[in-house]
């Protein structure tokens, strides 16, 4: 009985072990070809600085701190190496500026941080034509 | 008198992942007794939640530990959710129960790789992590996330899963069955794994419970404790029973993880057909005031959390106990009387998570 419960698992090993020399790789040859993704995969954040509103709501929910907001210099950074890609970020934003990309950003040598100049101009206000007329109704 | 001799085993080991240390005292070959040291990998991730508010604190519990980490925030959530008192909808239940169990399933085939590995089977460790990738590709397409899922929150869950993925997941779950079918028959049939994992490294069932083991180490000896059956998440409305073996050794423990694959996989097959329509989260408003302990059963066996609120959003205190450092006293006891080629098999066979561990 011994023996013929040991050449079952022998058979299924070679089996295993013939199967696997004719497959090809069940790896691919990251980074040279790009990561197996899905649509929803969580890759890196990404920001469209023309819809920003400096808010500030993606560094208050940020749970790494790896987002820093400068208002007056008008600037959004993202140190990479902190961010968890949580999405936290993207799900919060208010202005809906910030994207999560499906890849992993490139292997890099040195630590930096990424700096993004925001380029929002906000709308002027459209003059209500009321309070115009009565404006002018008061001089 | 044989002279006792002390061997440093760890913190850097070949068959450890990560660092603990042992001191073995050997007389000859025997190992007669083995004093642990473990901090060499601590965090201070249980003082973060006094820096973070509640909500964001999930993605850092659940970075605890990078196998298990959907189980540590649901295990969290399900802390905060019963301190305030939150209905989560049933839907949101299953989909905890079926990425938990895809956990497992994750967490499993990854120590058996790493035990075939161990044991000097490097083509069966292959064979294992293949079948474990097709299971992450699953969390991946669902979650968005390979082992950090991030699709827990307080209140429910952050995805949905459609219909027709549902389907796919049932389906493709038949073809991973008759692998991981392939696989088990080598590792509990195969002459040498068996030689080399009987009678090493013996847990009595007296011993476990008394030492307070728990997951496959303790029903490896015969302990019949799984923290599914006190129904939390969906499992109440499953049905499945703990798996156990007698022998308590090696063999018994890679058994026990072997048989719970088909549990598992019978599991989310069980919730797919069963899980209700509608909603996956709620509205979560206000800070959690009290305190609460949270169980749950994650791969290696019962995980606590401790949670405490004082009706801020910045929680008073946190404290997790994961299961590995309940399984070290087991784990020294095993280690006592064996012979000191056989100490890395007997540390790999209770899967410890020593990041897990030190948080």
């Amino acid at each position: 009985m011994h023996g013929e419960v040991s050449e079952m698992a022998f058979f299924e090993m070679a089996k295993t072990a013939i199967k696997s020399l004719i497959h090809c790789p069940a790896t691919i040859r990251y980074p040279f070809q790009p990561a197996k993704k899905t649509p929803i995969s969580r890759g890196h954040v990404i920001i469209d600085a023309s819809r920003c509103i400096s808010c500030g709501t993606c560094q208050r929910k940020c749970p790494s701190q790896a987002i820093l907001l400068n208002k007056e210099a008008k600037t959004w950074q993202i140190d990479r190496f902190r961010c968890i890609v949580c999405n936290s970020c993207v799900e919060t934003c208010p202005a809906k500026c910030l994207v999560m990309d499906t890849q992993y950003t490139a292997p890099v040598t040195k630590k930096s941080v990424e700096i993004v100049t925001i380029t929002y101009v906000k709308p002027p206000k459209p003059a209500p034509a009321t309070a115009a007329a009565g404006g002018e109704a008061k001089t | 008198m044989t002279q006792r001799i002390v061997i440093p085993f760890g913190p850097q080991h070949p068959v450890l992942p990560e660092p603990i240390h042992f001191d073995l005292v050997l007389e000859d070959e025997h190992v007669v007794e083995a004093l642990p040291t473990i901090g060499y990998v601590h965090r201070g991730l249980e003082r973060l939640i006094e820096k973070r508010e509640y909500p964001e604190y999930v993605y850092i519990v659940e970075r605890t530990c990078g196998i298990c980490s959907f189980i540590h925030s649901l295990t969290y959530c399900q802390g905060i959710e019963q301190i305030m008192g939150i209905e989560v909808p049933e839907r949101a239940h299953f989909l905890r129960t079926i990425w938990s169990e895809y956990s497992r399933l994750h967490s499993h085939l990854l120590w058996l790789g790493c035990f075939a590995d161990g044991i000097g089977f490097e083509n069966l460790f292959m064979g294992a992590w293949r079948i474990r990738e097709s299971i992450l590709d699953v969390l991946e397409q669902t979650t968005g996330g390979r082992v950090i899922q991030s699709s827990c929150k307080v209140g429910g869950v952050r995805r949905d899963i459609s219909a027709e993925k549902l389907d796919q997941m049932a389906r493709d779950l038949d073809g991973i069955q008759k692998e991981i079918e392939d696989l088990t028959t080598v590792f509990l049939q195969d002459d040498s794994i068996r030689h080399r994992l009987k009678n090493v490294g013996v847990l009595s069932k007296e011993d476990a419970y008394h030492l307070g083991a728990v997951g496959p180490t303790a029903r490896g000896s015969g302990v019949a404790i799984d923290l599914r059956q006190t129904g939390y998440a969906a499992y109440d409305k499953l049905h499945f029973e703990a798996v156990t073996e007698k022998d308590g050794d090696c063999y018994a423990r890679c058994a026990v993880r072997a048989r719970e694959l088909f549990t598992s996989i019978d599991l989310i097959k069980q919730a797919i057909a069963k899980i209700p329509e509608g909603p996956v989260d709620i509205k979560v408003t206000g800070a959690p005031n009290g305190e609460y302990f949270s169980r749950s059963e994650q791969p290696r066996g019962e995980l606590v959390h401790y949670l405490r609120g004082n009706g801020t959003k910045f929680l008073a205190r946190s404290r997790i106990r994961t299961p590995t450092l309940t399984n070290v006293p087991p784990l020294v006891k095993m280690i006592q009387g064996c012979e000191l080629a056989d100490v890395p098999v007997i540390i790999l066979s209770i899967d410890p998570c020593i990041g897990c561990m030190e948080r």
